[in-house]
């Protein structure tokens, strides 16, 4: 029996195990299912199933209530346009100041000293920057209290439970973010490109311009993403610095709220759901517009 | 490079490190307020506290139950850091060594959960551990800490497991290694830098890991940054003194490790993580 099968083996080419092989398939490719049935566990899975759970009201309903529910009231869809009014001039500004510091710091020869305290408020949270803030920001502050003694403010400047607390705490997490990201772009641009333009004649306007600037648009466009959607997710900083009632009930407060003060873990999702979606509509709008930029090679054109 | 000389380019220049110094001043001043608040004895409408003391940072640590939460912190992240560093370099060396039907789709399931951030998510994962009862335990936020620190590894992993020739795995075999010991005496000292990078970076991430933590915490499973949150949420509770002290805290773990990290990585690798892969 096991001879007659081996054989027939031998007649129909190579067995199972060297096929699947030859595709890239054996003991070796098996160590990643470790990994990749605990993301589907623990990733993929609560997404789904936070999905269904979306279009399950607890209040019973037809399955959209949650989200006819979420733009009917306006203390739900108000989060939207709060949180993107928060996330969006934070990301741009602090791309805007990352390119010309980025140039700027290319040119150095040290650059690991001031990379590592960049990476200071990253590695110490937004958590330690909210209370931080908390102490700098308040009205007797260093901050106001330097304003006040240079005559910059005719009284100390109310910067805490509101808006500007959010917002600066978002300049200050999220600009060594985008600047260390634009920064990796930039030195990855052969300077024999800017040396070209410059020995024809080029100033530094022109080479920004005409060189950098179509090298770049693609990173910067990722860049400005990811900074963007680590900015939407604001949450510890719009509690404790912001007005969380108010001007800063971003959208993950909704969320938070929804699942753990309400225990409704459906219209939680729902909302999770919402976030998730704005998040990606946006990114997708930035990515789909980067065809409209150069894209080809940045290094010098030997290769 | 190209040096500009004129004084226009000077002025540019001028300016670009004075907004450089002014975000570094502010973020010195900003952690300096907290360090020098946690040292101060009353500091009310002066530069500087009236008097100083030490005693805020034993008063911390016992209305905060400081020792048990900074034990269950370094449990955690123990454990994210051991567990992430098993699956995370196994599943890396098959990434990086075999083509494979699908592996695109593979690769997005790694890099999605690193793209996305952990708060969007994270209400979605709380409330399946809610339901399994893993939530408010120990291993629950074990579990919720490794869903961004697995892939994390694989990526930072692959372009370094990439770089040491196959050639040299294949000569160990011809010289009768098994598996075992082609893993340990060939590959794992080849690998170490990378392993221990990454592994330091985890470290890091995972002590600063609020988000996934602060969702899925309970109150004996807290790690030092959740417990943060609640005492400056809860401000007016406690001496403000006291919480700056448990700030402090905080942040001498995290700079140790930071420190640590330091030595063995470039900085910007803590933040470009998802640049540095190559798509595959």
């Amino acid at each position: 029996m096991h001879s007659t099968s081996q054989a027939s083996h031998h007649d129909h080419g190579p067995s199972l195990r060297q096929r699947l092989a030859a595709r890239g398939l054996d003991a070796v490719t098996l160590l990643v299912l470790p990994a990749a049935l605990f993301l589907v566990l623990l990733f993929i899975y609560p997404f789904a199933f936070g999905l269904v759970l979306s279009f399950e009201p607890k209040a019973g309903g037809s399955w959209l209530a949650n989200y006819s529910r979420f733009f009917a009231d306006p203390f739900l869809y108000e989060t939207i346009a709060k949180t993107l009014w928060l996330s969006i001039p934070t990301t741009l500004l602090n791309l805007f100041l990352a390119v010309p510091i980025a140039f700027r710091v290319r040119l150095m020869r040290n650059q690991r000293i001031l990379t590592a305290i960049l990476i200071l408020p990253i590695t110490l949270g937004t958590v330690l920057v909210a209370e931080g803030l908390l102490n700098y920001l308040g009205p007797q502050g260093w901050l106001n209290r330097t304003l006040v003694t240079f005559g910059l403010a005719s009284q100390p400047l109310k910067l805490l439970h509101n808006y500007w607390g959010v917002f600066i705490s978002l300049l200050l997490t999220g600009f060594p973010f985008t600047f260390l990201l634009t920064l990796s772009y930039v030195t990855g641009i052969d300077p024999a490109l800017e040396q070209a333009a410059a020995t024809l004649g080029a100033g530094a306007r022109q080479r920004f311009r005409h060189v950098y600037l179509p090298l770049l648009m693609p990173g910067f466009a990722i860049t400005f993403c990811l900074s963007f959607v680590q900015a939407f997710s604001v949450f510890p900083s719009a509690v404790l610095l912001g007005a969380p009632a108010g001007p800063t009930r971003v959208i993950s407060i909704a969320a938070y709220q929804a699942a753990f003060e309400e225990y409704d873990y459906s219209m939680a999702s729902a909302i999770a759901m919402i976030m998730g979606f704005v998040q990606l509509a946006i990114v997708v709008a930035i990515l789909a517009s980067r065809g409209l930029f150069y894209r080809g090679p940045a290094s010098g054109a030997k290769g | 490079m190209i040096r500009d000389t004129t004084i226009g380019a000077k002025l540019w220049a001028t300016a670009v490190w004075a907004v450089v110094g002014f975000f570094i001043i502010n973020l010195f001043a900003m952690i300096g307020t907290v360090v020098v608040s946690s040292f101060g004895t009353r500091w009310l409408g002066t530069w500087l506290p009236a008097g100083w003391t030490t005693r805020w940072y034993s008063s911390a640590w016992s209305e905060f139950q400081l020792g048990d939460v900074l034990i269950v912190s370094f449990q955690v992240v123990g454990l994210v850091v051991l567990i992430s560093g098993l699956l995370g370099v196994t599943a890396a060396y098959a990434l990086a060594r075999r083509d494979f039907p699908g592996k695109k789709l593979v690769m997005l399931l790694f890099l999605l959960p690193l793209l996305i951030p952990p708060i969007t998510f994270g209400i979605p994962l709380a409330t399946v551990l809610y339901q399994t009862g893993l939530a408010g335990t120990f291993w629950g936020v074990v579990a919720a800490n490794l869903v961004p620190t697995v892939p994390f590894v694989i990526l930072v992993m692959i372009p370094f497991i990439e770089q040491i020739d196959p050639k040299i795995e294949a000569a160990a075999r011809v010289f009768g290694a098994n598996t075992f010991k082609l893993f340990l005496h060939v590959l794992l000292p080849l690998l170490l830098p990378g392993i221990l990078a990454s592994l330091l970076l985890v470290l890091v991430r995972t002590i600063a890991m609020f988000e996934l933590t602060f969702l899925v915490a309970g109150p004996t499973s807290q790690t030092l940054v959740v417990a943060l949150y609640y005492a400056v949420f809860a401000a007016g509770v406690r001496a403000v003194q006291s919480i700056d002290a448990m700030a402090v805290i905080y942040m001498v773990t995290t700079l140790i490790w930071l420190l640590v990290a330091l030595r063995f990585v470039n900085p910007a690798q803590i933040v470009t993580r998802a640049k540095q892969q190559p798509a595959h």
